[in-house]
């Protein structure tokens, strides 16, 4: 590569037609309830590792749900499945089984364990 | 189909454009670097057209780039605006033709200033006449090249030898035009179809027998942006913008690109030098990048002149693959000939060459 001086910086645009829909697909073919997020926070205002490591489950599904996989796949492996935020989910959403299935989506799609 | 309305509607976004007697300011970039555009416009003028175009060697730099990279001030650049003025006051024209659209929006933008703030233009008058003893009148028509080539295009199209129209599969070909921020972002009133429908390429696209794609980042600035690239370190700005805007109009697989602003020329034809360089990345069809040209040597290649003497060569993307696609004759031998035959030298790694 030819050094310029400068470099090219990618933009900060969200392009829904180029991100990769891959994992929210199978999550939502298997987690039919994960349809019914409203991203209200709820999820995250309970869950105990979002209070010690600023991991957040509605940050994780705007992700999914963006196509935004390659920063999923770091995030959610401060999940511990302790189920907390199923409980308190105002639409009934199966948030626990959300991650199970996201993780298996990562090691189906990406060969990445999470 | 009732149309009345919407044929009033459009007239109030037309611009007057002068028929005659014009007074000519060149651009330093379009000069320099694409010389054979401004050479195209005073011969298409005078003697295919027969009009009056009036060149003042005592004419300089507006130091529009100077005053957008924050190095001159407005008062300066106001009195040396000014003194284009007189040259045009003492040489008896009332039409200005602005070759540059960077010129194009610094009179516009101390046009409206002094039209704003007349002691402005009180003080102007009297910094010119303390430093150089003239005195000047505003313009009565103020015209930017490429608003008298689009009030003159069906005249090229009447003379046309090569229409934008692929000579192989008779389809038209595909225009990507790009009008500088300049020409009338910032003053709508002043550009034809003002900033929300600006048509003064795209009306000699098409009156020329191109397609004009429309593409998402079709307004987006071309990432000139004058303080974003004057500095080496924040030229990645520049480069990433460009880079967006041809992203955004890879898909639609376009021809070439046309412009009408000397900047917007320079880096959409030297940035896709410098993404290949970089990225490997080429927007155009079969590994080619896109050729960028201005609208005098489009209008010159319809015209059937030859391309060398347009200085095509001149661009870092060549044009070859859009020559043999509008069946236009060209030389490969006589491409770095001067014209007494002399060989100049020829550049290595051309793109599309």
């Amino acid at each position: 590569m030819e050094k310029f001086g400068f470099t090219l910086t990618k933009a900060r645009v969200i392009d829904y037609d180029r991100n990769d829909h891959s994992i929210v697909d199978f999550i939502m073919e298997r987690e039919p309830s994960f349809k019914a997020c409203i991203e209200c926070g709820c999820c995250s205002a309970t869950c105990t590792t979002g209070n010690f490591t600023g991991f957040s489950l509605r940050e994780i599904n705007v992700l999914l749900k963006r196509g935004e996989n390659d920063q999923v796949r770091k995030k959610i492996k401060k999940c511990m499945l302790c189920g907390k935020c199923s409980l308190v989910c105002p639409r009934g959403v199966n948030t626990r089984n959300v991650v199970f299935v996201a993780k298996q989506a990562f090691q189906k799609f990406d060969n990445y364990a999470v | 189909m009732e149309n009345e309305g919407k044929k009033k509607i459009w007239s109030e976004y037309q611009k007057e454009i002068a028929n005659d007697h014009f007074f000519y300011v060149r651009s330093c970039i379009r000069q320099s670097f694409y010389p054979g555009s401004e050479q195209f416009f005073l011969d298409f003028m005078r003697n295919v057209l027969g009009k009056d175009v009036y060149e003042n060697p005592s004419h300089t730099t507006c130091t529009g780039i100077g005053y957008h990279g924050d190095i001159v001030p407005l008062s300066t650049i106001m009195t040396i605006v000014a003194r284009h003025f007189a040259l045009m006051k003492e040489s008896g024209y009332k039409n200005i033709a602005i070759s540059c659209v960077t010129s194009f929006g610094i009179y516009t933008e101390i046009l409206e200033t002094w039209k704003h703030f007349p002691d402005e233009l009180a003080k102007t008058r009297e910094y010119l006449f303390k430093a150089t003893g003239r005195e000047f009148d505003i313009p009565e028509n103020m015209a930017h090249t490429s608003d008298i080539i689009y009030k003159f295009r069906n005249e090229i199209a009447a003379k046309a030898k090569n229409l934008l129209i692929d000579k192989k599969t008779g389809e038209p070909l595909k225009v990507v035009e790009h009008i500088g921020c300049h020409y009338a972002k910032m003053f709508p009133k002043f550009g034809v179809g003002g900033a929300e429908f600006p048509h003064v390429l795209s009306g000699m696209a098409e009156a020329w027998g191109g397609e004009v794609i429309d593409y998402p980042e079709r307004r987006h600035c071309c990432g000139f942006g004058f303080r974003q690239y004057l500095v080496q370190a924040n030229r990645g700005y520049s480069i990433s913008n460009t880079a967006k805007k041809f992203s955004s109009m890879m898909p639609y697989k376009p021809d070439l690109v046309l412009t009408n602003c000397p900047g917007c020329n320079m880096f959409m034809d030297k940035w896709q030098y410098t993404i290949k360089e970089m990225e490997g990345t080429a927007y155009g069809t079969n590994g080619d990048s896109i050729p960028v040209l201005t609208y005098e040597e489009l209008a010159g290649l319809v015209m059937g002149y030859n391309p060398w003497d347009l200085g095509l060569q001149f661009h870092m993307v060549q044009s070859e693959p859009l020559l043999r696609r509008m069946g236009v004759d060209f030389s490969r031998e006589d491409k770095f000939k001067t014209k007494d035959g002399r060989q100049m030298p020829v550049p290595e790694n051309l793109i599309n060459a």
